[in-house]
């Protein structure tokens, strides 16, 4: 098997385990490449990449820019703020008139689930979902299946609890069919306003006691409280939250798991799902996650370039 | 396909030898020298010079490496199949580095010329020489030339031609496969 199942990557459900080892598999590859004195390979030299983003990203855009150009591609980056977008062009309009440059992938986050999905019946390339809403986050997902793969070996039968705002997190459900598929148990923790309702049927353990759910696992990975997608006040306050489901050196003392690997998509709000000592201590692995993510996504482009033949 | 024996293991073991004493030869400066193998072919003949040369220059401290071109060939998003990278093992610099690329069949040349583009990655060295088993010789698409070679063969393009190394190390050889003529 060197050939991913698909033309796109919009998420993690519809791609198979096969496609997720052969990701994972070249990342190792390109992470090697990544460590070299010459950080850059020549594979799509003839490919051109745009990075559309309609929602604000900080890591994941220089991540897939640094992949993009690390593998010789030429980028072109778009952000909605500064665009016809905001004269009323249509989503398929706007990504058209950018294919019609002669563009050969496009590299997509939108505030709106499933608009990955949308655009890729519509149009005549790969396309790479960055984020879509509250839906999927692929490629966050695989790199942290990739870090813990580096710190664990094989998943299979590990247990990772994901713990805060579940239910506005698209790292949340890459992460849980991600993990599953690599044969991991997944939980998930947070107060029962922010777990969303039914995800029992996804095969997910619930905690509502932060403590207990940590007794129960091997990898805790920390989301932040996404307060600009919260509509309604989900938690009285901050503060009551982090006594709650705040992560500190002392809880994980109580239990005697100091040690327990600790993960963070990131941006972190320092001191308020993890205390300052905790995300920068031995166990954390967030930086190993940043750096991670441009292999994992040099991987991905690598392996959807190659199943687009050339025109040439 | 029908399959001709081109070399069995006894003469491939004194090709190999002959191929480590022609390095010894011009390597005199251990100190300069460094064996580079393309993965993942020439990886099993890198590794048998190496030793060869270990007991010749009585050292261990031969300067090996192995380096993996996938990313760097021109026929990608151009063929059917993908293909798996290997994994590159080089932990030195090349800078300044008379270098031995190693590779078991020499065909086209345009393994050869990624193998080129990706050592340059590691820097620039002063001299850069090339070790084959076999020279498929008027099939080249570039112009590459080896500079130390096991056998010279001249055979038509459907014809392949197999390096088979045993896992035990005593029954290596080499094949020549032709499809079999037409009833």
């Amino acid at each position: 098997m060197s050939k991913l199942s698909t033309k796109h990557l919009l998420g993690i459900k519809n791609i198979t385990v096969d496609d997720i080892n052969l990701i994972l598999s070249t990342a190792q590859n390109f992470k090697e490449v990544i460590n070299r004195p010459i950080k850059k390979v020549p594979s799509l030299r003839d490919v051109t990449i745009a990075n559309i983003f309609f929602e604000n990203s900080t890591r994941t855009k220089l991540s897939f820019e640094l992949a993009e150009k690390r593998l010789s591609a030429d980028v072109i980056n778009f952000s909605a703020s500064q665009s016809s977008v905001k004269k009323g062009e249509t989503l398929v309009d706007t990504v058209k008139n950018i294919l019609a440059m002669k563009v050969d992938m496009v590299v997509m986050r939108h505030p709106n689930p499933g608009a990955c999905v949308y655009l890729a019946d519509r149009v005549d390339c790969s396309i790479v979902n960055a984020g879509d809403g509250a839906h999927e986050h692929p490629t966050q997902a695989l790199l942290d299946a990739f870090s813990l793969h580096e710190k664990l070996g094989s998943l299979k039968d590990k247990k990772i609890l994901i713990v805060g705002d579940i239910l506005h997190s698209r790292v949340a459900l890459s992460n849980i069919f991600c993990l599953q598929k690599l044969g991991a148990e997944v939980a998930v923790c947070g107060p029962s306003t922010l777990i969303p309702k039914h995800i029992e049927e996804l095969n997910v353990k619930v905690f509502l006691n932060l403590k207990k759910a940590l007794q129960w696992c091997d990898v805790v990975n920390m989301l932040r409280i996404q307060l600009e997608r919260q509509d309604i006040q989900y938690f009285p306050t901050i503060r009551e939250y982090t006594m709650q489901y705040g992560l500190s050196r002392e809880l994980l003392k109580s239990i005697d798991r100091e040690d327990m690997i600790i993960m963070h998509p990131g941006p972190i709000n320092r001191g308020v799902e993890i205390t300052s000592d905790l995300a920068d201590g031995n166990s954390a692995i967030i930086l190993n996650q940043v750096e991670n993510g441009v292999a994992i996504r040099m991987a991905i482009l690598y392996l959807l370039a190659g199943s687009m033949k050339s025109n040439t | 396909m029908d399959n001709r024996l081109l070399l069995n293991h006894e003469s491939l073991s004194h090709m190999l030898d002959r191929l480590a004493y022609q390095v010894y030869e011009r390597h005199l400066d251990l100190s300069k020298m460094a064996l580079l193998s393309l993965q993942p072919r020439g990886v099993e003949l890198g590794r048998r010079i190496l030793e060869r040369l270990k007991t010749m220059y009585n050292s261990d401290d031969i300067r090996y490496g192995e380096i993996d071109i996938t990313f760097y060939r021109d026929d990608f998003r151009r063929r059917e199949e993908m293909l798996v990278p290997s994994a590159t093992n080089l932990d030195f610099s090349l800078e300044g580095l008379d270098i031995i690329l190693i590779d078991d069949v020499l065909y086209t040349g345009r393994t050869v010329r990624s193998g080129l583009d990706a050592m340059l990655d590691y820097g620039r060295p002063s001299n850069v020489e090339l070790l084959v088993l076999i020279d498929r010789r008027f099939s080249r698409e570039l112009p590459v030339q080896p500079d130390y070679t096991g056998r010279v063969v001249d055979v038509v393009s459907e014809e392949t031609v197999k390096v088979i190394w045993s896992e035990d190390d005593k029954k290596n050889e080499v094949q020549l496969f032709s499809p079999s003529p037409k009833a």
